[in-house]
């Protein structure tokens, strides 16, 4: 007979029968009942209505019958209190029992009990418990008092607990200092600051001493402990690190990291120089390398902290490199893994080792492996200058194999290498050229498209290859677009005589043909540009660009601090700080590696740190093409706009260059100036003026600019926004309604005025919302006391609530509103600014944004440009405090000001923004980065409508 | 710390859930973090728990769990309490709650006892928790296996791109009373990087270079070591193969022969090589000079089971591939797998000298045991 048996009671009457037999007198079937219900329970089912017949055989001296009650008891006790109060006689009794096996057990099953009821009566078994003379009793005592303090920690502290437990961190058994430690690290957990573990030379030496003697898992505790502490000197640093090498040869991986954590901390206060220290290198690298041979998931925890080790301390792995080769059979997330770690321990040395094996990688199976092989040899070439040549001819290799794939990627990372070594290796473009047909990724065809460009001069038929990518110039993606733009014009600023028709061709393509401002507003700029001096075009354009870094994707040094100060953890695993992902406020604190000789300038200001962090934060080290040239345009996006009347179109014209477009330009401006009224419009609205308004050939792409730029005319704005007439009173018999949003004291509003417009009296009003992108419905019902009679006016304010259903609008701030009254139902659409949704907790810790910062991917960034903006940028800063847009830091580069802002919407979603303003410059700009980059239009407008307003 | 424990089946339902805090819901096995936690405790934590279901049941399985809940139950309770690991060791679990045996089930039955023990277990608190107390044998002994496995990657020419050597000595140590056991080796300065049972005391290794330690009673893990340094590594066979694909029509040839390479002196047995196709070979025609070769048609995994590798006539596997008509020729290298066993070798020349017992008057049967195989062995082609 086994225990499935009771899985299969499942017919009618079970309880009933359950009932009957926990009441028998028979010692055995009583227990046969328990089991049956504890396996009942242990699969989820309620036999909670048992309880008082369980209870009822607690008072038994059969050990086994007593466990399998306690067993009950703690998962239902919560559930019937009243009763659970039955059982607290026979505990207390238990705690004086002279068996020290129920004297325990009686005591770590009153901590699980969870009713305030039952902990009143634990406190003096407890306190009994704290000082048995049983060392058994002791620790599971102490584990009892982390327990009670989560119930209720009022309580532990008035009853003296802590102190207790800080006595038995100097108990003579280690069991009972390892557990004393778990329990008291746990408690310290939910009290930051409570200083409970106050550690000392004195409890450090006995932590020491347990820690040889304790279990495994003590030993991960009391590990876990020691990491906290900061040694006064390097003597005590070394002496401590000393004792805790042993652990590195545990079985136990746990034990292993834990110590290795340790280890790295406290090898910070080392001097380089001592002999110590490179000792304690060399013991550091084995254990982790016998990490490598365990299963898949452990070996996975090793090598994302391993990846942490080396980007702090490379020199403790140089010497292994073979060990992160990797196996076909390795599952995916290890050989990913396995790359990342390979490239980072890439140098001259074995650069040739490397290679050999990447090139192995990039015929295997897998292809989101062999794609990142692929860039991994690019990567090489960028970091190991030496061995440059040999990645391009490994990479030429590879395209030779006519695989799709690996021929795209390897594109793609020659276009980064070009830019590491410009002027290098064009030799191989004619290679390139010949793959271009089967070129059909986006992102490997703008790679491509920008060789092209930046090589024009060399490749003789430049021209045709871009002419052949700009026939199918709509169905490509606005990446592609982007590139294929400003490849041909630099392709027309290098060879000008023959490609006119090409350069006319692909601005009127960007600026008529196309629904993407991104691209229109760069083609606008670009005909500007060579229309009005083409000499400042060649600079801007043909720039020379800055070289990019070796390192591509290191962790950011501050974040890289905590996370070492994290190995281990979860934290390790993500490469995350544990705010960014532990719920709630509980244990999230910023650890710090202590200063040492060597790293002490950016450890000690956290501002300089943070700062420094910071300047790495935007946009990546390699921009994709889109941020290379979105930087290149805002250096000279900023001095044309402001000199006041732009210049006469016919300057442009009298440069020699530039005839053949001025008949282009000559005819749109000509005509349109002064005489069209939305041009007019445009002259005398400066706040809106776009760059390229002026020389906006079609009025419709001029009305799409204003609404880019200013959103005139929308209902938007931070405070008062004025109101706009929602339902015109002829649609809606008679009723018009105009109305605004607003958020007061945290309450999102719909501020309306109704006004009666018919000759009847109206009544009986009423409210509701379509499903809408943020879930806006009304908190109330629609207050119009009194019925309105004719040409009557009222004001009415709706409180509003997000906790609505949700559906995507478009646009996303778009509401449709339907109204009652006594005659009908209208219907009427609105748009809210989006900076009613920002809540009042959005201000994000600055470690986080960091963090946050970095890990949402470039793709997701937006800039925009605000104009002509009077505003300092503190007086910007505390105004968009207003609208709970919060400037977390700031900082002063060359006349720069950057804020880093934060801002969260009540549906939980953070944004990242960066203002930058110039003194004596009245347009700002405005990257924001978001997880959920569709809100970043709205968002911008708001910042705009906040600023100005 | 550990919170809460599901036990999940292959299907993905919960069948067993046990809380040492607050009841929390089923639900958050989907996606959950209310406190941060060190990964790898929670791992090895979960892999001692699926060793002690092993040591008690026989085996881990649903169908197991489910036959003994009620002593699983009982078990989980003792390993965790309040989140921290209470008993995890197999000895001092088993003297508070007894494996279920046939025999005892059957007395327990007509005599009403019971499968928990009621005394306080002795290891519970020793500095020594691993051994319980009052061990006794008729017959003592204690055997050791060192077991070596060689994990290497050869490239196409048979160069060794990478190899090193996972080292493990499995005990079987049943002695009576608290015997304290010194085992020595001819050449220990091989071992520089080695992770040891607990029991093992770690600084006369240090100072002496011997394993002193007061064993477990039965099986156990005494150490596990690695070595790297790659002149240390002998690699037993050479595999000299040919896979080609042609690029026009629909077939590719296979040609693998395997030699002894440093075998010192041994022979190589229980050769198997395994090859994963690509998926658009179809069939094989292939012959072998020895042993068997089958192709699994659905997960394309060839295998080639030679057995005994005799040096005077080497096996050779030659033969035709058939392609899928009009597939394109394959991207990737099929990567050779070779699974093989050498006796009496510790590859790494590792070799124990002797075993000394102290603390015990008895006289104990000893025994050494050595055996290589290869672990993850590649041959890329």
């Amino acid at each position: 007979m086994t225990d499935s048996k009771y899985f299969t009671t499942t017919k009618k009457g079970e309880i009933f029968e359950l009932k009957a037999e926990l009441n028998s007198d028979k010692k055995e079937k009583k227990k046969e009942a328990v089991k049956k219900v504890i396996a009942s329970m242990t699969v989820g089912k309620d036999v909670s209505a048992l309880f008082p017949d369980v209870v009822n055989c607690m008072q038994t001296d059969n050990l086994e019958l007593k466990k399998l009650v306690y067993l009950y008891l703690m998962n239902y006790a919560k559930s019937q209190p009243d009763m659970a109060i039955m059982a607290v006689n026979t505990f207390v009794k238990d705690c004086e029992d002279p068996n020290p096996l129920i004297r325990a057990l009686a005591v770590r099953t009153m901590g699980c009990i969870r009713v305030d009821k039952i902990t009143e009566y634990l406190c003096e078994p407890l306190r009994k418990c704290l000082k048995d003379e049983d060392p058994y009793v002791r620790k599971t005592a102490a584990v009892c008092v982390a327990k009670l303090h989560d119930i209720n920690a009022q309580l532990v502290e008035d009853q003296g607990f802590l102190d207790t437990l800080k006595d038995l961190i100097s108990d003579s058994n280690p069991m009972v200092v390892a557990n004393a430690v778990a329990a008291l690290s746990e408690i310290a957990e939910s009290h930051p600051n409570s200083n409970l573990l106050d550690l000392n030379p004195q409890t450090i030496n006995k932590l020491l001493t347990a820690l040889n003697e304790c279990t495994e898992w003590g030993q991960i505790f009391i590990l876990d402990c020691l990491a906290n502490y900061t040694p006064r000197d390097d003597r005590e640093s070394q002496s401590i690190c000393e004792r805790v090498t042993p652990r590195l040869s545990h079985a136990n991986s746990a034990v292993v990291l834990s110590a290795v954590k340790v280890l790295m901390k406290f090898m910070e206060m080392l001097p380089k120089d001592l002999d110590y220290y490179g000792t304690l290198l060399k013991k550091l690298a084995p254990p982790l390398v016998t990490l490598l041979s365990a299963e898949p998931e452990l070996q996975y925890v090793a090598l994302r902290n391993i990846n942490l080790i080396v980007q702090r301390r490379p020199e403790i792995l140089k010497h292994e490199m073979k060990v992160f080769f990797v196996k076909y059979n390795d599952p995916i997330y290890v050989k990913l893994e396995k790359l990342d770690i390979m490239i980072r321990l890439a140098s001259q040395a074995n650069i040739a080792q490397v290679l050999a094996e990447l090139k192995e990688y990039a015929t295997e199976v897998d292809v989101d492996f062999v794609r990142k092989a692929v860039r991994a040899i690019g990567r090489c070439a960028i970091k190991v200058e030496q061995s440059a040549e040999r990645c391009v001819s490994t990479l030429l290799d590879l395209i030779q194999t006519k695989v799709n794939y690996v021929v795209q990627e390897a594109i793609v990372v020659i276009k980064d290498i070009f830019r590491k070594y410009p002027n290098k290796y064009e030799s191989v473009i004619g290679t390139l050229c010949e793959n271009l047909d089967s070129l059909d990724e986006p992102e490997a065809r703008a790679a491509m498209i920008w060789i092209v460009g930046e090589y024009a001069e060399r490749i003789d038929n430049a021209d045709e290859l871009l002419e052949s990518f700009l026939e199918g110039f709509h169905d490509e993606s606005t990446q592609v677009q982007l590139q294929l733009l400003t490849a041909i014009v630099k392709l027309f600023l290098k060879k000008p005589t023959e490609t006119q028709e090409l350069v006319q061709q692909v601005l009127s393509l960007a600026t008529q043909d196309s629904d993407n401002p991104d691209l229109r507003d760069r083609g606008y700029i670009y005909w500007r540009l060579l229309s009005t001096d083409p000499v400042a075009a060649k600079e801007v354009v043909l720039a020379e660009k800055p070289l990019i870094s070796e390192e591509t994707d290191l962790i950011e040094p501050t974040l890289l601090e905590e996370l070492i100060c994290h190995i281990g953890t979860l934290a390790s695993v993500y490469h995350k700080p544990p705010s960014a992902f532990v719920e709630g406020s509980r244990g999230v604190q910023h650890k710090r590696l202590a200063g040492s000789a060597g790293s002490g300038e950016s450890v000690e200001s956290p501002d300089a740190g943070s700062a420094a962090g910071a300047s790495e934060a935007p946009p990546a080290v390699i921009p994709s093409q889109g941020d290379l040239l979105g930087d290149l345009l805002n250096l000279d996006l900023t001095p044309p706009t402001t000199a006041g009347p732009p210049p006469p179109p016919s300057s442009g014209m009298q440069m020699g260059a530039m005839d053949l477009l001025g008949g282009g330009l000559d005819s749109l401006l000509g005509g349109d100036l002064g005489g069209s009224p939305a041009m007019g419009a445009g002259f005398a609205a400066p706040p809106a003026a776009m760059p390229a308004s002026f020389s906006a050939p079609v009025s419709s792409g001029l009305d799409d600019l204003f609404d880019l730029g200013g959103g005139v005319g929308m209902p938007m704005g931070a405070y008062s926004p004025p109101k706009t007439v929602w339902l015109p009173a002829m649609k809606a018999k008679g009723l018009e309604i105009s109305g605004t949003f607003a958020r007061r004291a945290g309450v999102i509003q719909m501020e309306m005025t109704l006004t009666n417009k018919a000759m009847s009296v109206m009544t009986d009003f009423a409210i509701q919302f379509n499903r809408n992108s943020f879930g806006l419905a009304p908190a109330g019902p629609l207050q119009v006391l009194s019925p309105l009679s004719p040409n009557q006016s009222i004001e009415v304010t709706l409180p509003l609530n997000t906790v609505g259903p949700v559906m995507k609008m478009d646009p996303l701030n778009n509401l449709q509103v339907a109204v009652k009254n006594n005659i009908d139902v209208f219907y009427f659409s609105c748009q809210y600014p989006i900076s009613m949704l920002f809540v009042e907790d959005g201000k994000m810790e600055r470690q986080v944004f960091l963090a946050t910062w970095k890990d949402i991917p470039n793709d997701n960034e937006s800039q925009f440009q605000i104009k002509d903006c009077h505003l300092s940028s503190d007086a910007s800063s505390s105004k968009l405090q207003g609208s709970n847009i919060f400037t977390i830091a700031k900082r002063t580069v060359e006349g720069q000001d950057m804020l880093y802002q934060s801002m969260k919407l009540t549906n939980g979603i953070w944004l990242l923004a960066e203002l930058r303003v110039q003194t004596g410059n009245p347009n700002y700009t405005v990257c924001l980065k978001c997880r959920a980059p569709e809100v970043s239009q709205c968002v911008f407008q708001s910042y705009e409508a906040v600023l100005k307003n | 710390m550990i919170h809460s424990l599901f036990l999940i089946n292959h299907s993905g339902d919960i069948f067993l859930e046990k809380h040492w805090k607050s009841v929390i819901s089923r639900s958050v096995c989907d996606y959950f973090f209310e406190t941060e936690v060190p990964p790898l405790f929670v791992i090895e934590f979960l892999h001692r728990v699926a060793d002690t279901f092993q040591d008690y049941f026989g085996e881990c399985s649903e169908v197991v769990i489910k036959d003994n809940v009620v002593t699983v139950y009982e078990l989980l309770e003792e390993m965790l309490d309040n989140g921290f690991p209470l008993a995890t060791e197999s000895n001092v679990l088993k003297e508070m709650i007894k494996p279920p045996t046939i025999l005892r089930s059957v007395v327990n039955t007509l005599t009403g006892g019971s499968n928990v023990g009621d005394m306080l277990p002795v290891g519970q608190l020793s500095t020594i928790p691993w051994r319980r107390a009052g061990v006794k044998y008729t017959n003592n002994e204690a055997y050791f296996d060192v077991i070596e496995e060689i994990d290497a990657i050869l490239d196409k020419s048979g160069t060794t791109v990478f190899a090193e050597i996972q080292g493990v000595i499995e005990a079987c140590v049943r002695l009576t009373g608290m015997p304290d056991l010194t085992l020595s080796f001819m050449n220990p300065r091989l071992l520089d990087d080695v992770s040891f049972h607990p029991c093992v005391r770690f600084k006369r290794w240090e100072s002496e270079r011997v394993l002193s330690f007061i064993p477990p009673d039965g099986n156990f893990t005494l150490m596990t070591y690695h070595v790297s340094s790659q002149n240390l590594v002998a690699i037993p066979v050479y595999v000299k193969q040919s896979i080609s694909f042609f690029e026009t029509g629909t077939c590719g040839r296979l040609d693998i022969t395997i030699a002894p390479k440093q075998t010192m002196g041994k022979t190589v047995e229980g050769l198997v090589v395994t090859v994963h196709m690509p998926k658009t070979v179809l069939s094989v025609n292939l012959t072998a000079t020895q042993g068997n070769c089958t192709y699994d048609l659905t997960t394309k995994v060839l295998v080639w089971d030679i057995g005994k590798l005799n040096p005077q006539k080497l096996p050779n596997l030659r033969g035709s591939l058939s392609m899928q008509a009009g597939a394109p020729k394959p991207e990737e290298n099929p990567t050779l797998n070779i699974d093989l066993k050498i006796q009496q070798l510790a590859i790494s020349g590792l070799k124990v000298s002797r075993l000394d017992m102290y603390g015990e008057k008895y006289k104990p049967f000893k025994g050494v045991k050595y055996v290589t195989k290869a672990g993850k062995f590649q041959v890329r082609t």
